[in-house]
């Protein structure tokens, strides 16, 4: 073990390692997924129940390499490619817009709605001349009215199309609560099964670089309660691209949480069709003595923190949850059932917020596995400031994860 | 008269005495707004001390009278300003410029417009007139009796008014008799206006309701029995027990509901005819030009969903009608009260639609404005907004005592029950004799009572139906502990599984 950890506290974030060629000969395969398989995990995805037999030394050390910093702003060479299959390289607001043209191109039926998203390319590019390519009622500049673009979107979908609403800002949809609690997520069951509502509705949320309280929100704790909708949270460019288009192709409504500060990650990421499971969480970090679950941005200050912490000689074990409604329980609840104890990291407000639902979720469920109370780290219940500092520490900071895992693990 | 481009006397009303001219002057002022998409009509209805907002006597439906005229006739247009051209100056006129096709969607909103009916010319100005005489011009060669419908179509719709007011009254009784609960909001007195419009429809074509949806269903094409049952919240009803009263949908007959809270309906009707749009001119499916209605009522037309979707409508040209049922009360608050400017026709040309003020307890003179406003929406047009002045003859709910509205505005309403209406204008002209009618009745009758007998043996939905349609791909629901999907759990099937 001490082996493993020498190498990885060594070794420059940075540099090229022979784990290029670390991937085991299985995994070469394209790593397609089926939905209902959980045997068949990509070279990304690491099951917990499949890892053991992997080479823990490269993974651990490419997961380092992965995640420089809390927001990675410089090339990564990462190593999930393999030799056969270079992949290529790109940011993560391209790999959205890679998978959304990819559905677009396979199913006339996709088309995309929101403020900007057509001449603009999209505030944040996501949809960056695809306007261009499919034309403008494909791609539709809304005017600024959130709850009847949403509500149309809705229509839209009840009617044969496969819409996705884009909201220029989480923040903006709670205009669209409305369309989305009573229509999105209810028109499927009032009806008793008449209509189905295929509708992607994605945006950019969570806290910034100082944009001020309302353009700071995390809207995944407010939405959590409809029933009929399914909400996931992408962190990475691999999962993002998988995620986005398996919510188009799913007939569920599906809330797609972006993260502001994570569009500019680089990844390389395969040339092949592939999706993420919708379902499914993503093994970041296999490890044998606390479970750490996290999502979006949380999951990047997550790893910052399991560098320190394997430096002090832990061995965290990192699950992005990436499905925030349902929750993966089972690859949550092997974790647990292997670690006994678990951290939850999050950007959500503490009350009512993800993490409080999830461990009620754990405790109902796994609360003979564990050796410890759950502990969770949300944001503060505080309006985010403005000012740098203070909005520091209204998030979870990579040291504050240190200190709980710490005293967890007393 | 000088500032129009023409006046409607002038257009076809040079004979008083000819009862076909006269007859055309209600649809003529009709269709005076509604080719004419800039227009501004500042018509004032007679205000009288007593009611609040009486737009029209009390007349029979179809009349020729000049009475019936006077909210649209020329006298009164002529004391008002009624900037029709694109360089009015008043503010309630933006000239409709045609911004430059920078784009495909422009562009090919563009060619719709040119290959639509070559009646209605490009320039606007003028655009009514050729379309009024041709109108005219059409009536007088068809050398048809002057009557506005034939005998099939007056049966058609005096069955349809029955059946929508028989199934209400029933739904009452049965309320009463507790085989159904919650809240339940009846149609009774507002019968023209469904039958006019949804008559008129195919079954592609969409329409969206709000909770006072039960005729808008039954016109639709949905089985009484259907609707009934999902009343009573059996397993056989439309939506399989699940919606309830106010949630009436139908895929086959394209209901696409019912929905509670008021406004939320505009906008899922707006996506529908986005998707009508769609279809035609990125999937290339030519001939699709399925309409949709929105039907929703005088409180509704202050919401800002509303005013958002009248704004989308008009923007991308969607084949939509917004119908509004201006029955004068959202439950105890009324139009007066809570509107600055009642007229909720006036509504529409400040979007760039037509905006039509009809009668709505004549069913004739609804179907009318209708034919033309989804004429329109079909030929490309654009959408139109048609305030139809009607009236609930019972509470606003069930529930609803009734006690603010005054008895005489009810009478006054109940002269002109449109049932009645429609009879006496069938009976009068030799369309139908009293006995036929009276078949009618009966056969409504059983009809409803029929939807009764079998609401009442149909069983209620079984314990497993409960998490059924949650998702239409119940993998949404999770994967469980043991690592499968919850919906494998075979207690899931059961409906007792821990979701």
């Amino acid at each position: 073990m001490a082996a493993i950890f020498q190498g990885v506290g060594a070794a420059a974030t940075l540099s090229s390692s022979p784990s290029n060629s670390f991937v085991p000969k299985k995994f070469l395969t394209s790593p397609r997924r089926s939905f209902s398989v959980r045997k068949v995990p990509s070279y990304v995805v690491v099951r917990s129940d499949g890892s053991v037999n992997f080479d823990l030394n490269s993974k651990s050390r490419r997961a380092q390499q992965l995640v420089a910093n809390a927001v990675a702003t410089k090339a990564d060479s990462s190593a999930a490619s393999s030799s056969s299959n270079p992949g290529h390289e790109l940011l993560l607001f391209e790999a959205l817009r890679e998978g959304l043209e990819e559905e677009m191109e396979r199913d006339p039926r996709v088309c995309v709605m929101g403020e900007d998203v057509g001449h603009y390319g999209g505030s944040y590019k996501v949809t960056k001349d695809l306007a261009k390519k499919f034309g403008d009622l494909r791609v539709l500049d809304t005017p600024i009215a959130e709850n009847s673009f949403t509500g149309m979107g809705i229509g839209a979908a009840m009617t044969g199309l496969r819409p996705v609403v884009e909201g220029m800002n989480m923040g903006f949809l709670l205009l669209a609560f409305n369309q989305i609690s009573n229509n999105c997520g209810m028109l499927h069951y009032t009806s008793g099964g008449q209509f189905t509502i295929p509708i992607v509705i994605r945006g950019p949320g969570g806290v910034g670089r100082q944009l001020g309280a309302e353009h700071s929100q995390r809207l995944e704790s407010y939405f959590q309660s409809i029933p009929g909708i399914q909400m996931v949270a992408c962190s990475t460019p691999y999962n993002a691209k998988g995620l986005m288009k398996a919510a188009i192709r799913s007939e569920n409504p599906v809330i797609l949480f972006e993260h502001v500060l994570l569009y500019n990650l680089k990844e390389r990421i395969p040339d092949e069709d592939y999706i993420c499971n919708l379902e499914e969480a993503e093994m970041v970090r296999p490890g044998e003595h606390v479970t750490i679950l996290t999502y979006s941005r949380m999951r990047y200050h997550v790893m910052q923190a399991a560098k320190t912490l394997v430096n002090k000689g832990y061995d965290p074990e990192v699950i992005d949850i990436r499905s925030l409604k349902p929750f993966d329980l089972y690859t949550i609840g092997n974790s647990v059932k292997k670690t006994h104890r678990v951290l939850i990291v999050e950007e959500c407000m503490r009350t009512g917020g993800i993490g409080a639902s999830l461990t009620a979720a754990i405790t109902e469920n796994f609360n003979d596995y564990l050796d410890a109370p759950i502990m969770c780290l949300s944001s503060q219940d505080v309006p985010t400031p403005y000012a740098g500092t203070l909005e520091e520490w209204t998030v979870v900071q990579p040291a504050q994860i240190v200190t709980a895992v710490e005293q967890l693990c007393r | 008269m000088g500032r129009m481009g023409f006046s409607p006397k002038h257009a076809c009303l040079t004979d008083e005495k000819d009862p076909n001219r006269q007859k055309i002057t209600n649809l003529t002022s009709c269709l005076l707004v509604s080719c004419q998409l800039n227009l501004h009509c500042e018509v004032r209805p007679p205000f009288s001390s007593k009611f609040p907002l009486p737009f029209f006597p009390s007349l029979p439906i179809g009349t020729k009278a000049t009475k019936m005229s006077t909210a649209f006739s020329a006298a009164n247009f002529s004391t008002q300003s009624f900037p029709l051209n694109h360089t009015s100056t008043t503010s309630h006129d933006s000239p409709l410029v045609f911004a430059k096709p920078t784009s495909q969607f422009l562009r090919s909103t563009r060619k719709l417009r040119l290959s639509s009916s070559s009646k209605l010319n490009l320039n606007r100005r003028s655009g009514t007139v050729v379309a009024v005489s041709d109108v005219v011009k059409q009536k007088k060669s068809k050398s048809t009796p002057t009557l506005l419908i034939t005998k099939e179509e007056g049966l058609e719709l005096y069955e349809d008014m029955v059946l929508g007011r028989a199934f209400e009254d029933m739904c009452a009784q049965m309320y009463y008799r507790g085989k159904m609960f919650g809240f339940v909001h009846l149609y009774n007195g507002q019968e023209a206006v469904s039958t006019g419009f949804i008559k008129l429809l195919k079954q592609q074509d969409s329409v969206v309701s709000t909770y006072r949806d039960h005729v808008h269903a039954l016109s639709k094409g949905v089985p009484a029995r259907a609707v009934m049952s999902e009343l009573f919240g059996k397993t056989t009803g439309c939506c399989r027990g699940q919606g309830g009263s106010m949630h009436m949908f139908s895929r086959e007959h394209n209901l696409l509901g019912g929905f509670a809270f008021i406004g939320e309906g505009i906008p899922v009707a707006t996506g529908a005819a986005f998707t009508s749009k769609y279809k035609r001119e990125v999937l290339k499916e030519a001939d699709c030009d399925h309409v949709t209605l929105a039907f929703f009522g005088d409180g509704t037309c202050n919401n800002g969903q509303f005013f958002e979707c009248l704004n989308m409508a008009a923007l991308w040209k969607l084949p939509i009608v917004f119908v509004v049922e201006n029955n004068l009360w959202a439950i105890g608050m009324s139009h007066l009260r809570s509107t600055s400017d009642p007229q909720i026709y006036k509504k529409g040309p400040a979007f760039g639609m037509p905006g039509i003020h009809v009668d709505g307890m004549d069913v004739l003179k609804v179907r009318e404005v209708a034919k033309e406003a989804i004429g329109r929406a079909r030929r490309g047009e654009g959408p139109t907004l048609v305030e139809c002045e009607t009236y609930r003859f019972r509470g606003h709910s069930l529930a609803d005592p009734d006690e603010l509205r005054d008895p005489a505005e009810k009478a006054h309403y109940a002269a002109r029950d449109p049932i009645t209406a429609l009879k006496k204008y069938l009976t009068e002209n030799n369309l139908a004799s009293d006995a036929e009618l009276k078949a009618i009745d009966k056969k409504i009758d059983e009809v409803v009572e029929d939807a009764v007998e079998f609401a009442d043996e149909s069983p209620v939905p079984p314990r497993s139906q409960l998490l059924e349609n949650v998702f239409a791909d119940p993998k949404g629901f999770g994967i469980g502990p043991d690592g499968r999907y919850r919906c494998e759990d075979p207690k899931f099937t059961e409906g007792t599984a821990h979701v």
